[in-house]
């Protein structure tokens, strides 16, 4: 019996090694490929949708590949878990680099953190948020086993999303603003935050990412 | 609650080895710096600085693989400086598996390689290492100016002009060592510290002169850094990072415990 894959999604934004060797880590069985080619992305069993830099950068490579075409296929068929920039870009849309349309798997904004930004005491807040902030579980989820309500990952963003929808939002997180850290529709789930580099607990969800039939 | 304080263990590593000497009683091997990661990730450090000191050309091969080792075990940020010049070094480090890279003399020799860093890789992986001293006498307002080659050669900028200055070219976080405090066990220097962090808008990494847990307490409380760097009281297991992380959540400072 072949081995489980999980196509790693490269556009060329970035350095996908530490995505790749967390779930390597935690996948003992796994095959991960790191790979741009739609027929490998859409034969894997589970995709990883990561990002990293300027949604313009990222939205034009994701274009000029055609890595589009297969996001909305793999949205339709597949465990699918889009990371920090990789969750912004299946938003509507994007306020950063003077606005940038994405590609509207969720309905939704990415919105600018706003300078000034300020905590409920009218401390000034510095941005990028940068560090560990707590991941609000908004509803239950097999992604969320084993990790405790409020858990701190690791975050490093500039701009946040928004999602029109409620019920799609599956974690919260504050900083200044009501920061939509996860959200979740069918086989599609997305975080704002970095399970690769959050230790313990962003292995665990990464693990539960790797168990997950796509469903509930 | 939101956002924690982070505390960020600093190693030297030289050709391989951690050097200064690490003293954790039961790790098989004080000298790997992967050991030495690991073992901070597993405390629940929040972060690793691996400073880079090797001088020789042979020796930026064995950094290379100490960051690629360190990156695959150890799922935490990692942010290496020292010796970075241009864009292939900070590409070759983010490939080998850095999260963020440090920069600081390069980017006194030519401002622009922040600029360009930050639109070639995004600011969140650029981190701008500023060595700063007093230059300012008794009686005359504060002013800090920064300095090269350890603190010994003076560059006549002024350390909070520059700090915006990077800022504005890209950096997504300042590494702020000052000269005067570091190695002295005296704790950060506070103005300094305060003064860079009143003037940015990004985070600020407080480094230089840590000698007890106090230290660290002021650097956030009074100094308003983002995040505290030590390396002595960590690597000699004078405190432990929960021990740390303990101390200061007492005093009010939100820490990952």
């Amino acid at each position: 019996m072949s081995k489980h894959t999980v196509a790693v999604i490269d556009y060329g934004m970035g350095n996908l090694h530490s995505v790749a060797s967390a779930l390597e880590y935690v996948g003992k069985n796994v095959d991960v490929i790191v790979t741009a080619d739609a027929e490998k992305i859409l034969a894997a069993d589970r995709v990883v949708f990561p990002g990293v830099g300027a949604i313009r950068d990222c939205m034009a490579e994701i274009l000029r590949l055609g890595v589009d075409q297969v996001v909305a296929e793999v949205a339709a068929t597949k465990p699918m878990l889009a990371i920090c920039v990789g969750m912004q870009a299946l938003m509507t849309r994007s306020e950063e680099n003077h606005g940038v349309d994405c590609l509207g798997v969720f309905p939704g904004e990415v919105k600018f953190f706003g300078n000034p930004l300020v905590d409920n005491s009218g401390q000034k807040l510095k941005v990028p948020h940068m560090g560990w902030n707590q991941l609000h579980q908004t509803k239950a989820h097999p992604l969320w086993e084993g990790i405790q309500q409020d858990s701190r990952f690791y975050f490093v963003h500039s701009y946040y999303v928004h999602a029109d929808d409620p019920s799609l939002i599956a974690a919260t997180a504050g900083y200044g603003v009501d920061i939509h850290a996860a959200l979740h529709r069918d086989n599609i789930f997305a975080v704002q935050c970095h399970p690769e580099k959050s230790s313990d607990m962003g292995l665990k969800l990464l693990s539960n990412f790797l168990k997950w039939s796509g469903q509930g | 609650m939101g956002l924690a304080k982070r505390i960020i263990p600093c190693l030297d590593v030289d050709n391989g080895r951690v050097v200064k000497g690490v003293n954790f009683v039961d790790i098989r091997d004080a000298g790997d710096p992967v050991e030495v990661a690991k073992r901070y990730n597993q405390q629940g450090a929040d972060e690793i600085t691996f400073l880079d000191i090797t001088a020789t050309h042979e020796g930026r091969d064995t950094t290379i693989h100490t960051v690629e080792n360190i990156a695959s075990e150890v799922f935490i940020p990692l942010t290496v400086g020292g010796g970075i010049r241009s864009v292939e070094d900070i590409r070759t480090m983010l490939n080998a598996g850095a999260d963020k890279v440090g920069i600081n003399s390069a980017a006194i020799n030519n401002p622009d390689l922040i600029k360009i860093a930050a639109e070639r890789f995004g600011s969140q992986c650029i981190v701008v290492a500023i060595d700063a001293k007093q230059v300012s006498t008794e009686g005359q307002p504060l002013r800090w100016e920064i300095f090269t080659h350890g603190g010994r050669n003076p560059t006549g900028i002024d350390a909070v002009e520059w700090a915006k200055k990077m800022v504005t070219n890209g950096a997504g976080e300042i590494l702020l060592t000052s000269m005067d405090r570091d190695g002295t066990k005296n704790g950060f220097d506070l103005a300094l510290t305060r003064a860079i962090s009143d003037a940015v808008s990004v985070p600020v990494i407080a480094s230089g002169g840590v000698g007890n847990l106090d230290h660290l307490v002021d650097g956030v409380l009074k100094g308003g850094a983002d995040a505290v760097l030590a390396a002595s009281i960590f690597h000699f297991a004078e405190y432990s990072v929960p021990e740390a992380k303990r101390y200061m959540a007492e005093r009010g400072i939100e820490v990952r415990l």
